[in-house]
Parts: structure tokens; sequence; C-alpha cells
């Protein structure tokens, strides 16, 4: 009400009160004292102006595009019908503007509306975003122009874009458009683009606009002289930006999975989507980390092969599941390595790969200076992929949480079921009656849940669900907490086995046997894995909740609570036990060895997720139809599935230090895991009956991947590096006492050889040695989330006080509305008197 | 797909043939002056777009808001909102609200989303809920 109104400036008293609008008082009190004046004229030159209007009303037709024009009319004869009232006349007070007792003035008056017409009208928008490009244009300039500003009265109206009253009905649109045409021209470009691709108007149109603006900066720009070198700076803009266009257009159209993706989410919907479309994102992160580690670890390696000093394994197929054998020589795991600098083979030489030793002393060759040293790049080839995948993490992590996070706590859980929930991206007939299923059921689970809501639980069955929560609590603690035991003692168990092996030296008798005992751990862990989720499950079937989003919360903190706890006990197992003394278990690598675990258990999650599917989905499905009779498929638990994608992710990025093909392992797993799920959720499942909340889990999700499982991968990775002492006789980092020696050792050669570079010298003790750098940018980073946070306080607070402005400018509508009607009528009932009178003479 | 002249009758979206709001969609995108609902190759380049994933939260809210709108008077009364709700709850008896759960749902959701408290949602009060729900973008999406 605020906008787009001008104001009759003829009235003395009115003109005085509104050039002091901080004194808000004195134009109410001269309002009400106009009022009372002109209450004493009655003159009939009002139902002659409301027949007037009718008249005008009635030409203009069921068109949609209003005039504008005609909504100022209608303002300023509302506003003299105000001042022609009583202002102790209070007795028509409706509460709502519904009644049906509307005359057909009053319904047209109200449609016409601004708040009504936005909606609707091409003028409206335009004027919209008229405004919005003026406040933008206002924003980047430091002062806007006095020309800008029209001659409006209120000071604090002024600058929104508030022209003088113009009469020509015709030609108002027109400059209208005219005038947004000139506010896009003087926006930059990108505003510019951003500006036409956010206006809700038809495509023609759109492009319309812009070429009107493109066209007359063509000519304001053609009416200068532009010298030589900036016009080709200019087309050189342009074209990049074409390109840049036409290459983002390019990988938009190299979708990978697009149609197999749609066909997902035209029968199950966003929610089972947003699994394969995580899938596909930790597909693209271990494409990354594999190119990475591939180019500037394997490549290199793969070209300028180390001598070996036994001779090489045969194959045989177990490989493949244990990872051991043929492979624990190849470029696969970290014993490949060399710990020298790789030369080019120099042409006196005749081919033959030259080697030499470490400790800083190079050999030039006479061909070119391509020297490569393998435990610099080991080193840092690994910490910057970490490094990347931490920055795309954190990246990606606050974009989701920014999308998904709403500063008001939802009141409005009905209007945002109705307006929200239907899934524009489901197509199929079957699965569009189940939506429209659940959406019925769920309106009505909500409608209960808001009417009972007044409903107390005696304290006697609030103990009650205590002490069922308790104790379904103490039931999955307490059996995480025995698996995770058992875990222990087993691999313990396995360890000494080694032990004792290879001190018996049994391994010469039934090697075959021994790797496959290997197995044992990686399988018992999968198998955790697998059934202690459905207990989990159980347990939480005999719980009681008030909110729906809460049961899937809790189900995701014990899983989370069971995978992290299993992962810290193998790590301790692998750093704590075997690293600490790999002699005993008769290896001369250990990190070849953890490399090859990880690689075993890798592969055994992903089997049992097999099993799991053929068992959990497949069978389980022929068993619900054929003997319990169901007529619903099984519900597929994306939440549980998520998690397991998440642990096998955090073995990959555990394994990368020491198998540096580990992501290609992933990447084929997960390659193959889509189809199989895809497939299996096509045919067994359908989608989850409860609300899912797609943005929050997602969300979620992304927190959990970067928070424990990076965070604690990268931990582990950070430990290993700076602590513990790499084998003596494999590896890049051999003779060294610990991994990190390798950097250290090269700054204080280029130290040395030059001595301008100890800047970089100290830059790198202080920064990357100095565990006080961590905690500083610690400490930045909680200062900035607390100040963004005091911030979306402030803005909950105002959002509370506009809402409260809002109700009061509704309340003001309705009382002018209900003074219009009681107007009209009045009018109606003096002029059939006065017609009456005349006809009766 | 035709001349620019040529049209799309409303029949022959056969992807959406089982969506209850085909006909408003059709309805709102449409220009063709016979009221038809059939679509030009422009109109049905502006649906895609504004069911695109680059289409902002402003241009999806704008349509939607549109396409609820039954009567075409620029705002959800009682009447549009109860039309909506039969709409998503399905065709099927089984599946429609109570008069009285329906005539509570619609005093609830215009006790929430009325701001000012005209008996009616307009666009702006419209806009407001939808920025209040992250899911509105993901689930206002037509995949090609």
């Amino acid at each position: 009400m605020a906008l787009n109104h001008t104001f009759d400036l003829n009235h003395p008293l009115l003109e005085a009160g509104l050039e002091s609008p901080v004194n808000e008082d004195t134009v109410h009190d001269s309002f009400s004292q106009l009022i009372a004046e002109q209450s004493d004229n009655e003159g009939l030159s009002d139902a002659f102006e409301l027949q007037q209007l009718q008249r005008d009303l009635d030409e203009e037709g069921q068109d949609n595009v209003v005039r504008l024009s005609r909504r100022r009319h209608d303002d300023r004869d509302r506003r003299k019908h105000q001042r022609n009232e009583e202002w102790e006349d209070d007795e028509r007070q409706t509460d709502t503007l519904m009644g049906e007792q509307w005359s057909s003035d009053t319904l047209k008056v109200l449609s016409s509306m601004p708040s009504r017409t936005i909606g609707r009208s091409r003028g409206a928008i335009i004027s919209q975003y008229y405004n919005r490009t003026m406040q933008l244009r206002r924003r980047r300039q430091s002062r806007p122009s006095i020309r800008d500003f029209s001659r409006s009265a209120r000071p604090s109206i002024r600058g929104y874009g508030i022209e003088a009253d113009i009469t020509d009905a015709e030609g108002v649109e027109v400059s209208k458009r005219d005038r947004l045409v000139n506010n896009l021209q003087n926006l930059s470009v990108s505003d510019r683009v951003r500006m036409l691709r956010a206006m809700p108007l038809s495509v023609a149109e759109k492009s319309e606009l812009r070429r009107l603006a493109l066209q007359k900066e063509r000519h304001s720009h053609s009416g200068r002289r532009i010298p030589c070198c900036s016009q080709l700076k200019y087309y050189i803009i342009i074209a990049l930006r074409h390109s840049w266009y036409s290459w983002l257009s390019f990988l938009h159209s190299l979708q990978l999975w697009q149609v197999a993706l749609k066909r997902v989410s035209g029968r199950f919907g966003t929610a089972v989507l947003s699994y394969f479309l995580f899938l596909k994102t930790l597909l693209f992160f271990n494409l990354l980390l594999f190119l990475v580690t591939g180019v500037f670890l394997v490549l290199p390696q793969a070209v300028h092969p180390p001598l070996l000093l036994d001779g090489r394994r045969r194959f045989s197929g177990l490989e493949l599941l244990t990872g051991a054998g043929y492979f624990s020589d190849t470029v696969m795991y970290y014993g490949y390595y060399c710990n020298y600098t790789l030369h080019r083979s120099c042409r006196d030489n005749g081919g033959e790969p030259n080697m030499s030793v470490s400790n800083g002393t190079r050999l030039d060759c006479v061909l070119g200076h391509l020297s490569y040293k393998m435990p610099l790049a080991y080193f840092f080839t690994i910490g910057v992929a970490f490094f990347i995948t931490c920055i795309i993490l954190v990246y990606s992590m606050s974009k989701s949480f920014g999308q998904s996070f709403t500063i008001d706590k939802s009141h409005s859980i009905l209007a945002m079921k109705v307006f929200c929930s239907w899934d524009f991206k489901v197509i199929k007939k079957t699965s569009v009656k189940l939506m429209s299923e659940n959406i019925f059921i769920q309106l009505k689970e909500l409608l209960a849940e808001v009417s009972y809501k007044s409903v107390q639980n005696t304290t006697c069955q609030k103990l009650g669900r205590l002490m069922v929560h308790g104790l379904a609590w103490a039931i999955c603690i307490a059996n995480t907490a025995a698996c995770v035991f058992g875990v222990c003692r087993f691999s313990e168990y396995m360890h000494q086995n080694l032990q004792q092996s290879s001190r018996a030296d049994l391994a010469a008798k039934n090697p075959l046997l021994n790797e496959a005992s290997l197995l044992a751990v990686p399988v018992l862990v999968s198998l955790i894995n697998l059934l202690l989720p459905g207990l989990f499950n159980l347990a939480a079937w005999m719980e009681d909740y008030d909110s729906p989003s809460v049961p899937t919360y809790v189900s995701i903190s014990r899983n989370l609570m069971l995978k992290v706890s299993v992962l810290a006990v193998l790590c301790y197992h692998w750093l704590g036990r075997v690293a600490a003394d790999p002699e005993s278990i008769g290896l001369t690598c250990w990190e070849t060895f953890v490399g090859q675990e990880l690689y075993r258990f890798l592969l055994m999650d992903f089997i049992f997720i097999l099993l799991d599917t053929l068992f959990g989905e497949f069978l389980w499905r022929l068993f619900s139809e054929k003997v319990l009779k169901r007529r619903r498929k099984p519900v597929f638990d994306i939440a549980r599935n998520v998690l397991e994608l998440i642990y096998g992710q955090t073995l990959a990025w555990l394994g990368v230090l020491f198998t540096p093909l580990l992501p290609a392992v992933q990447i084929l797993k997960l390659f193959l895991l889509f189809y199989i799920k895809k497939s299996s959720v096509m045919m067994n499942c359908q989608a989850p009956r409860k609300p899912y909340r797609v943005s929050q889990m997602t969300t979620i999700f992304i927190t959990l991947l970067c928070f424990p499982s990076f965070l604690g991968a990268s931990v582990c990775v950070t430990y290993t590096m700076w602590s513990i002492t790499p084998s003596t006789s494999c590896g890049p980092f051999r003779e060294l006492k610990t991994m990190f020696q390798a950097g250290k050792r090269w700054v204080e050669e280029l130290q040395k050889d030059n001595p301008n570079l100890s800047a970089l010298a100290m830059a790198h003790a202080y920064l990357v040695e100095n565990p006080l750098f961590l905690f500083v940018g610690a400490g930045i980073f909680l200062i900035v989330i607390y100040f963004h946070s005091q911030v979306v306080d402030g803005q909950r607070k105002i959002i509370n006080l506009l809402q409260e402005h809002i109700e009061n400018e509704g309340e003001d509508k309705k009382f002018l509305i209900t003074r219009l009607q009681f107007i009209h009528e009045q009018n109606r009932t003096h002029t059939r008197r006065v017609k009456s009178q005349d006809s009766s003479c | 797909m035709g001349t620019t002249a040529s049209k799309l009758g409303k029949d022959l979206l056969s992807e959406y043939q089982s969506n209850p709001f085909r006909e408003r969609i059709c309805h709102v995108f449409s220009t063709s002056e016979d009221k038809d609902g059939s679509l030009t190759f422009e109109d049905f380049l502006d649906l895609l777009s504004a069911f695109s994933d680059s289409a902002t939260l402003e241009i999806k809210s704008h349509y939607a808001f549109r396409i609820f709108d039954f009567d075409d008077d620029g705002t959800l009364d009682r009447g549009d909102l109860e039309k909506l709700v039969n709409c998503l709850t399905g065709e099927t008896d089984d599946t429609r609200l109570t008069p009285e759960e329906m005539r509570q749902l619609i005093s609830n959701i215009l006790e929430e989303s009325d701001i000012d408290k005209d008996g009616t949602v307009n666009l702006s009060e419209f806009q407001h809920v939808i920025s209040r729900s992250p899911d509105f973008v993901s689930s206002f999406k037509i995949v090609l």
C-alpha cells in the first residue's frame, strides 16, 4: 500500500501533514480532522462519480492486462470517499473481506488492488522489475542522481520509482517498459543477465527487452569514438563469454546417467533420486582423486619401473579378492614406489633407465633436465589431493546448508505441505496415484496433530515413554559395544595367528589358505554392518515418537555410531598394532599390507551390499508378496543406503596414502553399484511413505561426508605422515624418520642451494609444521560463524516486525473496503429514494 | 515440432497425462486466443524454462501461484484452495477429505499464510510461504 500511490496535493492540510513524515501522528490527526470537516458535505456528486467508475470498469471487460491509470483512478476515488465518511461510524466492521454482500463495484475494486494484480498482469510485473532495477542501480552507485527522483511528496517513499501522475492511459505501459529498458542498460552485464533471468515473463518478451537494451547500448556506444584497442578488447571479451556459455551447455549435454535418473525420478520422485545423485557426487570425488594420483604418481612410476629384488609372484585368481599375491608388487601399492629421483633416459646410456640414490645428487643429462623426485611427489600429491577434496566438500556443504536453512521456524506446516509437496517429476500413473495417497495420509495426520495438540500426556505416560526410549538406546549401545569388542578381539586373534605362522614359517606350506584367512576380519565387519542396522530398526519399532522426522535422525545417529566405532577400532589395529611392530608378522612392508587390508574391506563391503540387495530387497519382496500377501512392495531405505556409501568412501580416503589406485577401484565399485541398485529399486521397492525432506537430508549427508568421514580419514592420514616410521625397505619414504621429512628435507635443500628462498623455508616451518596455525584458523572460522548467527537472529526479529506491519496494513485495507461498501450502500438507497421521490412527483 | 505456427494440443502432452495439474499448466502457459489450452512452440519453451533447473525461485513461485489459481482472479481464495487440495489427494473417493476436514484444513492454511488477513492468499504471501520450504525448487521441476 505504500508503493504506487499518488497523493492529491491540493488540500493544504494534507500537504502540511505529509511534509513532516517523522511525526506520523500529525498525518493521522489531520486526516481525522479532514474527515470530521467534510462529513457535513454529502453531495450527490459522489453517486455520480461511482456510476462513472462503474461505467469505466464495465468498458474494461475481462482483460488480463490492467491499465495502471485505472488503478490510480480507483485510488483517487477511494480516497475521496474516505473524506466524506463519518469517523465514528464503526458498525459495519467485519472480520474478513469475504462477505457475499459486496456489490459488484466493490468486488471490481478489490480485484484491481495492487496486491492482487501482481500475480497476473504484465504491466505490474514490468513496474515491479522497474523498481527492482532502480534499487539495484542505486546500490551499485554511491549516490543516485537527482533526475531519477520524481516529485513525489513523502520523502520516505521518494526514490522508489514513484512518478508524477500520468493521465495518458495508452502511453503508460510503453513508457514504463522504456524506463525498464533504460535501467537495464545502465546495469552491468552480469546484473542485467541476472535481472532478465529472474523476470517471470515469457521468453519472447524477455528477448525483446534484451534486444532493446543491447540496441540502445550499441547506439550510445557508436556515438563516441572508441579507440582501436579497447574495441578489440570488447570483442575478445564477448567472444570469450560466448565460448564459455557454449562450453557450459556442452558439459550439460554430457550428463552422466541422465536417462536412468529421469526414469528413477519419474517413478519414485525426488527422495529416492537424492540417493542416486549422492552416488554420482561420490563418483566425481573419486574421479578427481584418481586423476590427481594417477597423473602425478602412477604414471611416472609405471613408466619407470624399479628393479625388483624378488621375482614377481604368479597370478592366481585369489588376488582379485585379497589384493595380495601378484598385485603386491605392482603400481597399486605403496611398496612399489621408489624413493629416488626418476630421470629421463640419457642418450649416451643407450636407453637404459638411469637411477641414482637420493641425498640430493642429481645427474644432468645432455638432452635436458627432466627429473622427478618421487618421495616429494608422493608427499605433495597426497597432501594436495586431500586439500582440494576438503575445499570442494566444505564449499558444497555450505551451499547445501544455505539452500536448506530456513530463518523462520516453521509455523506454517500445513500451508507448506499443501503448496510444496507435489513432486512434478513423477510421471508414471501408478506412482502419481501413490503420491496422492501419501499426501492424503500425511495431510490427515498433520490435521490430527494440529487439532489435538493440546492433549497432554500424563506424567506416568511420559515416564513410560522415556523408559522405552532408554531401553531401546541401551540395547543399541550394548550391541554396538559388543560387536566392536568382538571385532577388536578377533583382529587380535588373527594378528597372533599371523605372528605364529610367520615364526613357524607355515606360509610355505599353504600360502593360499593363509591368504584366504586374511579375508576373515573384513567378512566379519561387513556382516556386522549388514545385520546390526536391522536390529536397530527392530528397536526403533517399539519406540513412539511425536514428530515423523525424529526416528530418521535417531536411526542415522545409531548407524553412524556403529560405523565410526568399527572404523576407529580398525584404525587402531592397523596403525597401532601392525605399523608399530611389522617384523612380528613377517612383513617387510607394512604399508602395503595396510593397503591390501583396505582393498579387502572395500571389496567385501561391495560383495555384501550385493548380497543385501539380493536378499534384503529382491527375496524380501517376493516373500512379502507371496507369503505375507501384502499389497505394497518394501520401502527403499534411503538413509541406510547413503550411510553405506559414506562408509565405503571413508575406506577409500583412508587407503589413498597406501594404495594410490584405490580410487579407481572405488570408481568401478560405484559404477556397478549404480546399475545394480537402480534395477533393484525399479523391480522391488517403492517410494518412502513417510514425508522425506530432501534438502535437509541431503545437507545432513553431505555434512556427514565432510565431518566424521573425511575429517577422520584426514586425521588418520596426517597422523601416519607425522608420527609413524615408514618401513625401511620399501616405499618412497624409506630411510626417513617420518614421511613428513620428505617435504622438510626438500625445503632445507632449497634453502641451501638458494639462500634467497629462506622466506619460503620459514613460511613452511611456521605454517605447515606448527599446529598453532590450525588453531588460529579454527578460531577465525568460529568467529565468522558466530557473526553470521547473530545476523540471522537479527533478521528473524525484522521478519516478525514486518509481519506485524503487514497485518496492520491489512486492517487498514479491510477498514477502507468496508467503508467503501457502506458509502455505496448509503448512496444507492439515497439515489433510490431520490428516484422514487422524483417518480412519485 | 513443426513450424512456429503449429500448436500442441493439451492431450498430446503424453508425459503428463497423469499429472492432476496438466490442464492448469496448459492453460497458464497457453497464449492462444481460443483459450483451448493449446501450446505453440514458444509457449512450450516458456513451460520448460519455468520448470527447468536454472529458473529462479521467484519465477517458479510466480508460475506455481498462477497454476494453483484456478479461477484466475489473482489470489487463492477458499475455492481455489479446496480445488487444489482435491487435486493433490486424488480423484478417487476414498482419498478425499471429509468436508469438515477440508474446512479445517483451509482455515488452518489461511491462518498460517494470510498475513494481511483479507481471507485470500496473494502472490507475496504465497512467495513468503514458499521461501520457507527448501524442497519447493527441487520438486517444481520437470526433467526432459
